[in-house]
């Protein structure tokens, strides 16, 4: 956690529209490169690991002296088999696409909504909790409220937005205001959240009727996000596509999007200059808990979920490894949160077919993460790569605020 | 990259030397399978097959009704809420004639499927859906019978007149035990005019102690510390994993506070504790699961809610262990009449969370 909070350097290029393409490869080239060599990298580490816990390469390597080859043979095939299955699991097919693609719809809406927050030079953990806020809001208008088609959605959508903006708000403001690190205060309204929503589902408003288990009621047909055909693919998919295109106009084209990143780069100097670093900070939080409360709306409007205290899975956490893959960019957001979604889907395909635990996707989004923050680490074991200058920036700093 | 190279090379080296005694067995492929064809399915809720409790047991029913009939299996853990309707989803593409799917959480999905797949027989556990569906078959269990029992050897062998409970989550499958449990302190302090207090929770207000999670075994811990501290000499955690830290605050006692586990017999799926524990409250999850796998196999499926009992052992109070000493016979007896009055309809509880029969 570095508290370098000089300026940014060689300003991470938001898209592919950038101007720093003078020297050699463009800087998102190397940074895609830098991404895509920590992707391999993660592969192996697990291949390693998927060795490792094969059966068969255990019992071969018992009588390793014997027939030596079999032990390779069984590693070889444990670790062929295996990534197939994830492939195939991601993309062999109109199913698997579309599984990859509903299981990336909330990871971009989170990553969003950290990315933004980074890019004011915010640190949101919380987008976990304003995702579980905006889910229970979004859920309830679903489920309580009977209206027409079409307006019923677009109002569920609204409540889970305005879940999610009132949770972040409320960060934004406490750091405003009394300057209480969002760190600590988003870690905590985590907490409160998962709580609220534990003690909720033990409420008759939010029960289902006829049981006693913590379980809603699942929402109305009207307030389900419209899917395609026999596909769990639902419109919200388009909507994360939409707001990731809203946060780029916002951050690169608009006013209030300049002093945010402008707040992010250097807040003494942006206060110097005369821009309000408290309305930034609020402003960020509040778009960035809409964006957290979408995601929201997603589980519980898009896939027929009913309302769970597992509702939000790990969505908000995922949400900031997505954030860092995609170096704070929105479509980096967009293009990891696809990485990750895809990883998901697979991870399933693969542990029906070959028995490997889902825990190993886990570990190749944290390896991946790990490979992309530590680019020397990646340089050095693939020395042909680029000097990048600036790299990491977005990672590096921001967590402070 | 030398130095690489020598790395690699011991590795071989040593790997050679462990592996060198062992010899290739022969392919022993033959036997078993006797309904090689036959594909028997399972679906974990998010805690995973390894979760010591839960989905575990229900695995290890599972998996000695494939073993019994020599069936093929297919499992898939779910690792989040998100993946039970995919989950399911795949089952069924992978041509399972049986699912299992563990947890309550799992109805939605199960249903689903069900409804959509009438060829295919469901069982799903710890779960009572209000309107049965042809191919699904419900399996509760009341362990708060056993739980009744439990309640009335704590009360009998607490020695500071205080016994504590905590659960995981507030949710009709932990609530039931607590219920149970303080039910039979009640009775016990009814039959011998005792005053044995209940820490940790109050049926009638149905409100108590919990840890908010079944996984963080620190806060298990500091949970039944707590009632440790009240003057609680023994403790009964239903917290799942979550609870192993109530074991474990026990256990540092000292032997001045001893404890009864939840779900199997803690003596065999928490061994290094069993100093500490009097006796369990099993759940038969394993029986029940493997039950009704075998019963799709035998053609003799149905999808009559089973509910786990003291009468049909479906649930029960573990043996004693190394307690079987210290535990009076006067006791012993006084247990099996309260299980006989239970199953006669002599004892009757009033838990709201036991699962109503159909």
């Amino acid at each position: 956690m570095s508290t370098d909070t000089t300026t940014e350097p060689a300003q991470v290029p938001a898209g592919p529209g950038d101007q720093s393409r003078r020297s050699g490869l463009p800087s998102w080239a190397v940074q895609g490169l830098v991404s895509l060599s920590a992707i391999l990298l993660a592969l192996l580490v697990g291949a390693v690991l998927i060795i490792i816990g094969d059966d068969q390469v255990k019992a071969a390597l018992g009588y390793f002296g014997a027939a030596p080859m079999d032990t390779f043979s069984a590693a070889f095939s444990a670790v062929g088999n295996a990534y197939k299955a994830l492939a195939v699991g991601a993309l062999g097919g109109v199913t698997p696409i579309t599984e990859s693609l509903t299981a990336a719809t909330p990871l971009i809406c989170g990553g969003l909504a950290v990315s933004l927050a980074f890019r004011t030079g915010l640190f949101n953990i919380g987008a976990q909790g304003q995702l579980i806020v905006g889910a229970i809001l979004a859920a309830w208008v679903g489920f309580a409220w009977h209206l027409p088609p079409g307006i019923h959605l677009i109002a569920a959508i609204l409540a889970g937005l305005v879940g999610g903006a009132i949770w972040g708000g409320v960060v934004g403001l406490l750091k405003a205001r009394t300057g209480a690190h969002e760190v600590i205060v988003t870690i905590m309204l985590n907490y409160v959240a998962i709580y609220l929503l534990q003690w909720l589902l033990t409420t008759t408003t939010f029960k289902r009727p006829g049981r006693e288990d913590p379980i809603s009621p699942i929402v109305d047909a009207n307030a389900q996000y419209p899917q395609f055909g026999s596909t769990r693919l639902h419109v919200g998919f388009f909507l994360a596509l939409a707001a990731a295109a809203f946060v780029w106009w916002l951050l690169n084209r608009s006013t209030i999007g300049f002093e945010l990143r402008a707040v992010g780069a250097n807040a003494d100097a942006s206060r110097t200059a005369g821009m309000s670093v408290g309305r930034a900070y609020f402003i960020a939080m509040l778009v960035a808990g809409a964006l957290a409360g979408l995601a929201g709306s997603q589980q519980v409007l898009g896939t027929d979920l009913p309302l769970t205290d597992g509702v939000a899975a790990s969505v908000g956490f995922d949400s900031i490894t997505v954030a860092l893959l995609g170096r704070g960019t929105p479509l980096g957001t967009v293009l990891a949160g696809l990485l990750f979604g895809a990883l998901n889907a697979g991870g399933l395909q693969m542990q029906l077919q070959t028995q490997t635990p889902l825990t190993l996707t886990t570990v190749l989004q944290a390896v991946i993460v790990l490979f992309v923050a530590a680019p020397a680490l990646v340089r050095s074991v693939f020395r042909f790569l680029p000097k990048e200058r600036g790299v990491g920036a977005v990672l590096a700093k921001g967590w402070n605020g | 990259m030398k130095k690489y190279v020598r790395g690699l090379a011991i590795v071989g080296v040593l790997t050679l030397a462990v592996a060198a005694c062992g010899s290739k067995p022969t392919d022993d492929t033959a036997g078993g399978g006797a309904n090689k064809d036959f594909k028997a399915c399972m679906v974990s809720d998010s805690g995973g097959f390894d979760d010591k409790s839960f989905n575990q047991t229900s695995y290890e029913g599972f998996q000695a009704a494939v073993k019994a009939k020599g069936l093929t299996e297919q499992k898939v853990e779910s690792k989040s809420d998100n993946d039970y309707p995919t989950n399911m989803t795949a089952m069924i593409n992978a041509k399972c004639k049986v699912i299992i799917a563990v947890g309550f959480k799992l109805e939605d999905a199960t249903d689903k499927a069900a409804a959509a797949n009438p060829e295919v027989k469901f069982a799903i556990v710890d779960s009572a859906p209000p309107k049965p569906i042809a191919n699904v078959k419900p399996l509760g269990f009341n362990t708060a019978q056993s739980s009744f029992q439990a309640g009335y050897l704590a009360a009998a062998m607490s020695k500071s007149g205080k016994v504590g409970t905590f659960g995981g989550i507030k949710i009709p499958p932990v609530t039931i035990f607590m219920d149970g449990f303080a039910e039979g302190v009640r009775y016990y302090n009814k039959q011998k005019s005792k005053n044995v207090q209940v820490l940790g929770w109050d049926d009638a207000k149905q409100a108590g102690l919990f840890t908010g999670s079944f996984e963080d075994k620190a806060k298990g811990q500091n949970t039944g510390q707590n009632l440790i501290t009240q003057g609680a000499d023994i403790i009964f955690p239903v917290a799942g994993p979550s609870g192993l830290g109530g074991l474990q605050a026990a256990k540092a006692s000292a032997g001045k506070v001893n404890a009864i586990w939840v779900d199997t017999d803690g003596c065999v799926s928490a061994a290094e504790y069993c100093s500490v524990l009097i006796s369990s409250v099993k759940k038969g999850m394993d029986v029940a699961v493997q039950d009704a796998v075998t019963s799709v196999v035998d053609n003799k499926f149905d999808n009559k809610q089973f509910i786990g009992t003291l009468e049909n052992g479906g649930t029960a109070l573990a043996p004693f262990h190394e307690f079987d000493s210290k535990v009076p016979a006067e006791l012993k007896t006084e247990l099996d009449q309260i299980k006989a009055d239970i199953i006669g309809g002599k004892i009757v509880l009033e838990s709201k969370a036991q699962p109503k029969a159909s």
